[in-house]
């Protein structure tokens, strides 16, 4: 009985290194700039939807204003190097601070009422941030700030060519994954849970509710404001669009929840699924592709919300000893 | 004399944030749902206007009256393939439906019709009116009054009239209401109707005095978010005052601040309510 329990978990350990080897190998195998620059793009939506998904998936807490936290990782350290010359290194951890006070202060009060406020407020408070950012010449307003061109040292992390970035989002990733992983077993893990099914048996339970939100929420906001500093720091270059943007947000959302939202891998897999359809839809169709591109998303978002709320892990674990059977009989 | 100007005007384009807002809030009230799609229902009235004044040469009326059926059967539509499915189901299906919806509206309305910037051809609605020394729009002003009219009717229909009665009915208990011999989904679908329908016709208001590109479904969706935060979830005479309050505030301070600042304002009173009075005015928590 016990073996038979071992065995998929250990059929699931063996895929995960599989896929960590991949990873690594990569680039490697890859060493074309394009596809460098996809590899690189796809890690950092992997890294933000994982980081959606503390508090989108497993908290079952709808964001769809994750924008506000990448942006503010993202503009912070430019920010710091534009008016002191700070290396960008050193601005990540204020931005991940900001991130997570931000994340206080919406949560204190929406997470009193029903999930649907959260929503709102994080659509909302993240239109407000960009508007604001936009009109406001100390941070660049519409046109934005700029990194450093030329690196004075690593700790400007500033680099040519994608390979350090690569390995240093893939690390990033491996911290996001191995949070989430350690949290899934934890005490906290289950309350998020609890808290998704029920938010009125979690509380007659004794789970601290609000607490455990907020919580969820500081964390989630922490990994996305890192991911925004990467992407500051590798590209140089942020605006309020393609910082606090709502896309910006809509992006993680379906990436998480197209994989499965909730679940370890999901957000993973669907930037494995995504990230190299944008970039083909963007290749083929130039840059009125983007357009298309976005029309694509919305209806594969109703589709999911639809049919597969689960995205398609849960449709896997579904299917998966159905064709297992069939399998077996053939 | 230009502060009473900007004042009337505020209030007039705010009666037609009212009329939008109502229909988000009914949804919300009925159903406990946040339509995220609902200021592309808005756009996509203005552009129904564009297309019954370019192909068909139709008055005000007549493209008013289009817009409001073309979105009303839209929402139906809606109702009867998405919402109904998802609205009992998971936090995120629900939220991702109507989210969803709006990016596949909004982009898809971006593809079609480009992202310029498209007004109405001169309407008969051309002009200005002159009140007691200030000058305003006569487009302005019939939007404004009709919005109020159909927000005001529609208030009534929900308090007054055995529709109204139905339609509450099954917001309040479903079972309840079928064993009354209601039949829910129809309610719903026509409350879905109702709500698109009222965001279509502002929309076709909105087109005759405004300038619009896809992107303006964005700005009014989120602005009827504040409303309705104003007014109250569910209470469609707390969107009527809302809307008021809302048009003056930006008004007044696009006047005094700039019209950039206006969106900040509106948005920071917005996160304010949220913090100070999250049930909004008139709401219940």
């Amino acid at each position: 009985m016990k073996k038979l329990l071992a065995q998929p978990a250990s059929g699931q350990r063996v895929s995960v290194w599989l896929l960590a080897a991949a990873l690594v190998l990569y680039p490697l195998v890859f060493s074309d700039a394009f596809y460098r620059d996809v590899g690189v793009t796809f890690l950092l939506a992997a890294i933000s939807a994982s980081a959606w998904n503390i508090v989108g998936g497993y908290a079952g807490q709808v964001s769809v204003g994750h924008s506000m936290f990448f942006g503010l990782g993202a503009y912070t350290p430019l920010l710091f190097y534009t008016l002191w010359g700070w290396p960008p290194l050193a601005g990540i951890p204020v931005g991940i601070l900001l991130s997570v006070g931000l994340a206080v202060v919406i949560g204190l009060p929406t997470f009193r009422l029903s999930g649907h406020y959260f929503s709102m407020a994080t659509i909302a408070v993240a239109e407000l941030i960009r508007i604001f950012v936009g009109t406001w010449a100390l941070v660049g307003g519409a046109i934005g700030l700029q990194g450093p061109a030329m690196a004075r040292g690593w700790w400007d992390l500033t680099f040519r060519g994608d390979l350090p970035y690569y390995y240093i989002f893939l690390a990033v990733l491996a911290l996001v994954l191995a949070v989430t992983f350690a949290l899934e077993r934890r005490r906290f893990g289950y309350y998020l849970r609890a808290i998704k099914s029920s938010e009125r048996a979690a509380r007659s339970l004794g789970v601290p509710v609000r607490r455990v939100k907020l919580q969820a929420l500081a964390l989630s906001a922490a990994f996305t404001s890192a991911a925004g500093s990467l992407y500051g720091v590798k590209t140089g270059f942020i605006d309020p669009d393609s910082g606090f943007g709502i896309l910006v947000s809509v992006q993680m959302v379906i990436f998480a929840a197209l994989g499965g939202a909730g679940t370890l891998f999901g957000p993973l897999l669907g930037a494995l699924i995504l990230v190299p359809l944008q970039t083909a839809s963007n290749t083929w169709f130039g840059g009125g592709g983007s357009g298309l591109t976005f029309v694509l998303y919305g209806g594969i978002i109703v589709l999911i919300a639809r049919f597969e709320p689960g995205g398609l892990f849960d449709l896997w674990r579904r299917l998966a000893p159905h064709l297992r059977r069939r399998a077996h009989a053939a | 004399m230009v502060l009473i100007q900007v004042i009337v005007g505020g209030l007039l384009l705010g009666a037609v944030y009212a009329l939008f807002s109502s229909g988000l809030t009914l949804i919300w009230g009925m159903m406990n749902f946040i339509n995220f799609a609902h200021g592309e229902f808005v756009m996509l009235g203005m552009y129904v206007a564009l297309l019954v004044v370019v192909w068909l040469g139709g008055g005000p009326a007549a493209f008013g009256l289009a817009a409001a059926i073309a979105l009303f059967a839209l929402g139906v539509a809606v109702y009867a393939l998405l919402i109904r499915h998802v609205v009992r189901g998971p936090m995120l299906a629900q939220i991702l439906s109507s989210f969803g919806l709006a990016l596949l509206l909004r982009y898809t309305a971006f593809w079609i019709f480009s992202a310029n910037f498209v007004s109405l051809p001169q309407t008969s609605l051309a002009g200005t009116v002159a009140v007691g020394g200030i000058y305003l729009p006569v487009a302005q002003v019939v939007a404004g009054l009709v919005a109020v009219t159909l927000t005001i009717a529609l208030h009534l229909l929900l308090t007054r009239s055995t529709l109204g009665s139905r339609l509450l009915a099954v917001a309040e208990d479903r079972t309840a209401a079928m064993l009354m011999g209601i039949r829910p989904d129809r309610m719903q679908a026509l409350t879905w109707g109702l709500s698109a329908g009222a965001a279509g016709i502002a929309g076709a208001l909105l087109a005759t005095a405004y300038p619009w590109s896809p992107s303006v479904g964005e700005t009014f969706g989120l602005l009827a978010f504040v409303t309705v935060a104003l007014g109250g979830f569910g209470s469609v005479l707390g969107s009527l005052y809302a809307g008021l309050i809302i048009g003056l505030i930006e008004a007044i301070s696009a006047y005094w601040l700039g019209a950039i600042y206006k969106d900040i304002v509106v948005y920071g009173l917005f996160v304010a309510l949220l913090w100070l009075r999250p049930q909004g005015l008139m709401g219940k928590a």
